[in-house]
């Protein structure tokens, strides 16, 4: 079961994520190096590969809020980070459901660094408080772009059947 | 419906469509500046594997304008704008803004300025404040790189969620040096930066009907600091004379109103003929306080500019506050106008000259200092008061600084005193 390696606030937004000066990086291979770069202690964990693959940033409401940059979302499935949080700004979450950033909607998570959590289809269990929290459910419109393996292969499938038409 | 509820049911060939609906919108405009360089990569990605070539389906509907790093910054920089210059000229992309004097400028005013947006459209791209185009009577909105990579395909915007709209009624004449910046301050500091997540900010109200689109412009531009999807004010008259008289627009236009019954998520009513100048202060843009509260508060750097406030009215009140005076010592002053075009306009009208005698530099239209990618980074522990849109943590480059929001009379009368002043005490 996965633990919680970082936990933040409200409102936290892509540039904190991903901080505008890295915004020449493009490249899924290469922002990874700068999530959270100001955020130094946390970025230097990540760079070094202390944190495992499946681990947990917890948010609070409105995570990645701001920019459209997709960076901010590449940055952290570099890493493999799966995102809880209470809710999340529209582009952000839009962007994390097209590149395949595994991110969870849970309104009233409640949970401290280094908690380990059991992530099932309709809750989050806090295995270390004992407490457990609903996940809202994406809806079926974002749920098929998921399924696909994200947006790209998505707009392939329906290019090709256009094509066949 | 809505307008949004209006526009979305014609760019899907629909009688009507409310809130929740799922749809597949056909897109009338697609917007990129610099990260273009990303959406290139995806587009190409999304051909992978098929024996179709990467063509964009209508290379008249997708505009590239650089902004974000202009002049480039950096090789890495030059060498991104160089790739998306080769690929859009081998698409055929006509709406295309280079660094230059004459056509270029930030995305969200050469697109208004040339007419490329019109009521009724949808209109998507690939930067946050891309709502700024509701201004005109458009459903407008920001995507990531991959989206756009989708739509360059497509031509259409896959899953789209038909948002709930809040209608704003806006009453009341602003007092003097208070405007649309301040409005639209004081609206976020009420709703909060969530308050309108997933959600359509539509203007009405007798305030809108006399705000010249400029205003408009600054107000759809922050709805997204909001949350909003997208802010919009319905076409009118004005709307008209600006795409006529300022964008050289000759062909017809077919400007789309919310029906008397429209279906409201809620209403917001706002009188601003109270309004003080409203200041956000760091290091979210909700958290707004009326000028008494943080005036002499000590500030190092002012910025003027931007795609929320670089146009010719807001160079009009810095300079008409500037002229003949000097910027206080010990504080640096950055003017960037909005595009090349303003620039010029302001030149003839001898704004440059009186805010460079009074001690401003001013930069070349682009997005600046705004992002903290390049120019006007802040020191360790410097404050800068900017009419830019944005005050999160690092913005303007560095997370050891602080960022102030304000109207530009605001930042005029401030870089006289190099503390926060009101400028109807100045």
């Amino acid at each position: 079961m996965p633990n919680v390696v970082f936990k933040v606030g409200d409102d936290v937004s892509t540039d904190v994520i991903y901080p505008g000066r890295y915004m020449a990086t493009v490249l899924p291979t290469e922002t990874p190096q700068f999530a959270f770069a100001d955020e130094t202690a946390f970025n230097a964990k990540l760079k070094a590969r202390q944190v495992p693959p499946g681990s947990v940033l917890v948010g609070g409401r409105n995570f990645g809020c701001g920019s459209s940059r997709e960076q901010a979302v590449s940055c952290l499935k570099g890493h493999e980070l799966i995102i809880v949080a209470r809710s999340f700004a529209r582009i952000f979450l839009q962007n994390a459901i097209n590149l395949g950033l595994r991110m969870i909607v849970c309104p009233e998570i409640e949970a401290a660094e280094g908690d380990e959590l059991e992530l099932t289809a309709g809750a989050v269990v806090n295995k270390t408080t004992g407490r457990q929290f609903s996940v809202e459910p994406m809806p079926q419109s974002r749920q098929v772009i998921i399924d696909a393996g994200g947006l790209i292969p998505y707009t392939r499938k329906r290019l090709l059947a256009q094509a066949a038409a | 419906m809505t307008v949004v509820e209006k526009i979305l049911a014609r760019a899907t060939g629909r009688p009507s469509v409310k809130a929740g609906d799922v749809l597949e919108p056909k897109v009338d405009l697609a917007m990129s500046h610099e990260n273009a360089a990303l959406v290139i990569n995806q587009f190409r990605e999304i051909y992978q594997g098929t024996p179709l070539p990467p063509r964009i389906w209508d290379a008249r509907r997708v505009a590239v304008i650089f902004d974000h790093r202009v002049p480039a910054e950096s090789p890495k920089t030059a060498s991104n704008q160089k790739k998306v210059r080769e690929f859009i000229g081998a698409q055929g992309v006509g709406k295309f803004h280079d660094i230059r004097g004459d056509v270029g400028g930030i995305c969200h005013q050469v697109l208004p300025e040339n007419g490329y947006v019109r009521p009724g459209y949808v209109v998507v791209g690939t930067d946050s404040h891309t709502t700024s185009h509701g201004a005109l009577g458009a459903f407008a909105f920001g995507i990531g790189a991959t989206e756009m990579a989708s739509v360059w395909a497509l031509g259409t915007v896959l899953n789209v969620e038909v948002p709930p709209t809040i209608k704003v009624i806006v009453k009341g004449r602003f007092r003097k040096f208070v405007g649309a910046k301040d409005l639209i301050l004081h609206i976020i500091g009420r709703i909060s930066a969530q308050g309108a997540n997933f959600k359509v900010l539509e203007f009405h109200g007798e305030t809108i009907r006399r705000l010249p689109t400029s205003g408009r412009l600054v107000l759809c531009n922050m709805s997204v600091e909001a949350g909003a999807t997208a802010g919009i004010v319905p076409a009118d008259e004005e709307t008209a004379r600006y795409l006529r008289e300022e964008a050289g627009v000759t062909d017809p236009l077919e400007p789309v109103l919310p029906d008397a019954g429209a279906n409201y998520e809620s209403v917001l009513e706002v009188n601003v003929s109270r309004l003080e100048p409203q200041i956000a202060c760091p290091h979210t843009v909700d958290n707004v306080k009326p000028i008494g509260q943080v005036a002499g508060t000590r500030v190092n750097q002012i910025v003027i500019g931007s795609c929320t406030n670089g146009r010719l009215d807001d160079l009009a009140v810095a300079a008409k506050i500037l002229k003949g005076r000097k910027v206080a010592p010990g504080t640096r002053m950055l003017i960037f106008p909005a595009s090349a075009k303003i620039f010029r306009q302001a030149l003839g009208k001898g704004y440059i000259g009186a805010f460079m005698q009074a001690g401003a530099v001013v930069m070349n239209s682009g997005c600046g200092p705004c992002l903290g990618i390049h120019q006007g980074a802040l020191g360790d522990g410097e404050t800068a008061l900017s009419t830019t849109n944005r005050n999160f943590k690092g913005r303007m480059g560095n997370p050891q600084a602080a960022v102030y929001l304000c109207s530009p009379a605001v930042a005029a009368a401030s870089a006289l005193t190099g503390v926060i002043t009101d400028p109807r005490k100045s």
